[in-house]
């Protein structure tokens, strides 16, 4: 255990003396949680509507108000060319086209049903069906609305109707940058830490003071432990201040305990970074490092559940997802962060990446080889 | 010829890397105290041969001892006994010289007090008391080298190999050199050195002529310059090499 401690003495004085590493622990967590938390967003803000209105009606004139009122959309003109709306939406000008056709009013007055046609861009399918149902919703309160006035309410005959109020737990505004803020701070320990142990390693080979360790009695299980542990700490610590910029920066709110985040950022963190130790012990070079590392992070982070729900992918890919330490940690961070989960709510998480974490490591340890 | 004093033993060692054969069957013996030469061209399998000896490189066949140990299975046994300087010399440049003493200490279980004592003395000895606090990247070459070998044998090992120790300098800071490895053959320890200085060679008690992964030649360097009727070395070497075309 002594060996241990000699070599991470050595570790520490080699990190703190470098000083490009200060940049790295310091300036990528600002950069990543203010810009990628507030451009990373799926929702849905003013989308461009193009109207085109053939009948030129009350009717149409209150529909094509009631969308303006709406915090979604925003109408970019109004017209009756029909040909026009086309091309806006062919280059991009439109996001959705809004067709009211000639004689609206009166089809609906006379024989109380009018067609409307709606048609929306739909190369970025999830926004199209977000700005499908918006629409929708804005007709089917007009429709209520237009009903309502026309019939009248009698107070002894008040029309069925059957109305859900909704109420969103944990995170009542829906405000989208808590719930990217922590997934963000999944990608900023991960990186740092998996990246920066990965290419230490690997530079001790390249510039060949790997070999001399190779010839003492240095054990394989110190080796690899010393190389961990220095950047675990600078991620737990990148991690405290990627914390304190959500808090001053977006307000986020935090429900749960520092110390079970911290926990179980710690175990996670002895997977990836056991994985990128591993990465390196197989590679010579700093570019196969990079290369290989980078691939199980874009992996990783696309399958992790940060954009996209897990549940709506496939289930065979839901199940591989059990492969990847970031699936668990994405979980772990939003349940406790938002929700206040504490230890034994996610106690099936915990083993899985403690689990992860004892396999990467021991991995590393054993495809290490001091004789080549 | 193996005796009591036999610290390294090698019989017909051969490391292949697919089907090129980078050392054909080496058969040699080192004995305590020793200063033993292996010389070549590059390419001849000096540097096969000694990581090897050294348990960085697994042989592909043969049978190999050192310090008493076997090459085979008890590698990580041989390491505590031996010490090992590369030709890159792989001191740690973003260290100080005390912290590099510090951390070779450390690795081999020297305890603090008995480190305190030795950095001393090896300061001292080096010259290198008023560079202790600088890096080894602003070190001159030939302190590095200094530096370096001072370490590979911290612990007093029974053998110190050395990988063409004495590269990229020059033939005085190179003749410094080898009172460090004359000292270090006097107190005991078995130097096991590579090299393709025919200078270097004459300094050997005696050496061992590899080319083209063969031993082609093992005698006292005196011995050798009568065999081949040369008055250096380097003659021994070239007029071997012709006999070898």
């Amino acid at each position: 255990m002594k060996i241990l401690r000699y070599l991470l003495q050595k570790e520490f004085i080699q990190i703190l003396r470098n000083k490009s590493m200060w940049p790295i622990i310091f300036l990528m967590p600002i950069i990543q949680m203010v810009i990628l938390v507030n451009a990373a967003t799926l929702e849905l803000k003013k989308s461009d509507v193009y109207v085109v209105d053939q009948d030129m009606s009350d009717a149409s004139r209150q529909l094509v108000d009631k969308l303006k009122g709406n915090p979604f959309f925003q109408i970019t003109s109004i017209t009756d060319n029909d040909h026009l709306a086309d091309q806006q939406l062919l280059n991009g000008k439109a996001g959705v086209v809004l067709d009211i056709p000639e004689n609206f009013e009166k089809h609906l007055k006379r024989n109380n049903q009018a067609s409307l046609q709606l048609r929306v861009d739909a190369i970025n399918g999830l926004a199209a069906e977000l700005t499908w149902s918006y629409m929708n919703s804005v007709i089917v309160d007009y429709n209520n609305q237009i009903r309502a006035s026309w019939m009248g309410v009698s107070k002894f005959d008040p029309p069925q109707k059957i109305e859900v109020s909704q109420r969103y737990w944990y995170n009542p505004s829906l405000i989208y940058s808590f719930f990217m803020a922590p997934g963000v701070l999944v990608i900023l320990v991960t990186l740092v830490g998996m990246f920066l142990a990965a290419v230490n390693l690997v530079r001790e080979k390249e510039i060949g003071t790997m070999e001399q360790l190779n010839v003492t009695p240095i054990k394989k299980y110190q080796f690899i432990a010393a190389k961990m542990i220095p950047f675990l700490a600078i991620a737990l610590l990148d991690l405290s201040f990627g914390l304190l910029i959500a808090k001053m920066v977006f307000n986020m709110p935090f429900e749960g305990s520092l110390l079970v985040l911290y926990g179980f950022t710690t175990v996670f963190l002895l997977g990836v970074l056991g994985l990128g130790l591993l990465i390196s012990v197989v590679s010579e070079t700093q570019q196969q490092v990079f290369f290989v590392s980078y691939f199980f992070l874009l992996v990783f982070i696309l399958m992790s559940g940060l954009f996209t729900p897990v549940e709506s992918m496939p289930t065979w890919a839901q199940w591989l997802d059990h492969l990847n330490p970031m699936y668990y940690m994405m979980k772990v961070i939003r349940n406790v962060v938002l929700k206040g989960s504490g230890f034994f709510d996610l106690k099936y998480e915990f083993l899985s990446m403690l689990g992860y974490g004892v396999a990467m490591f021991s991995l590393a340890v054993m495809r290490y080889r001091k004789t080549a | 010829m193996e005796n009591e004093n036999t610290v390294i033993r090698v019989r017909d060692l051969v490391k292949k890397f697919g089907q090129f054969v980078a050392d054909d069957h080496l058969s040699f013996d080192v004995y305590k105290g020793e200063i033993f030469g292996f010389l070549g061209a590059n390419g001849a399998g000096k540097t096969t041969a000694i990581r090897m000896l050294c348990g960085l490189l697994e042989p592909t066949s043969g049978e190999l001892t050192v310090a008493g140990l076997d090459g085979f299975k008890q590698r990580e046994a041989i390491k505590r006994r031996i010490g090992y300087m590369s030709q890159k010399f792989s001191l740690y440049e973003d260290l100080t010289v005390n912290e590099n003493i510090r951390l070779f200490a450390g690795i081999y279980g020297i305890p603090t007090h008995i480190r305190k004592e030795k950095t001393e003395e090896l300061l001292e000895k080096l010259e290198l008391g008023s560079a202790r606090k600088k890096l080894v990247r602003d070190l001159p070459l030939g302190w590095k080298q200094k530096l370096a070998f001072s370490l590979a044998i911290i612990h007093d090992p029974s053998i110190v190999f050395l990988d063409e120790p004495s590269g990229g300098v020059d033939p005085v800071t190179r003749r410094r050199f080898w009172d460090l490895i004359y000292e270090a053959a006097h107190e005991g320890i078995t130097v096991f050195v590579t090299t393709h200085y025919m200078d270097e060679a004459e300094y050997c008690h005696r050496v061992a002529i590899m080319s083209a992964g063969k031993i082609v030649a093992l005698d006292t360097p005196k011995a050798l310059k009568k065999e081949w009727d040369a008055t250096s070395m380097d003659g021994v070497f070239l007029k071997l090499a012709r006999s070898n075309e």
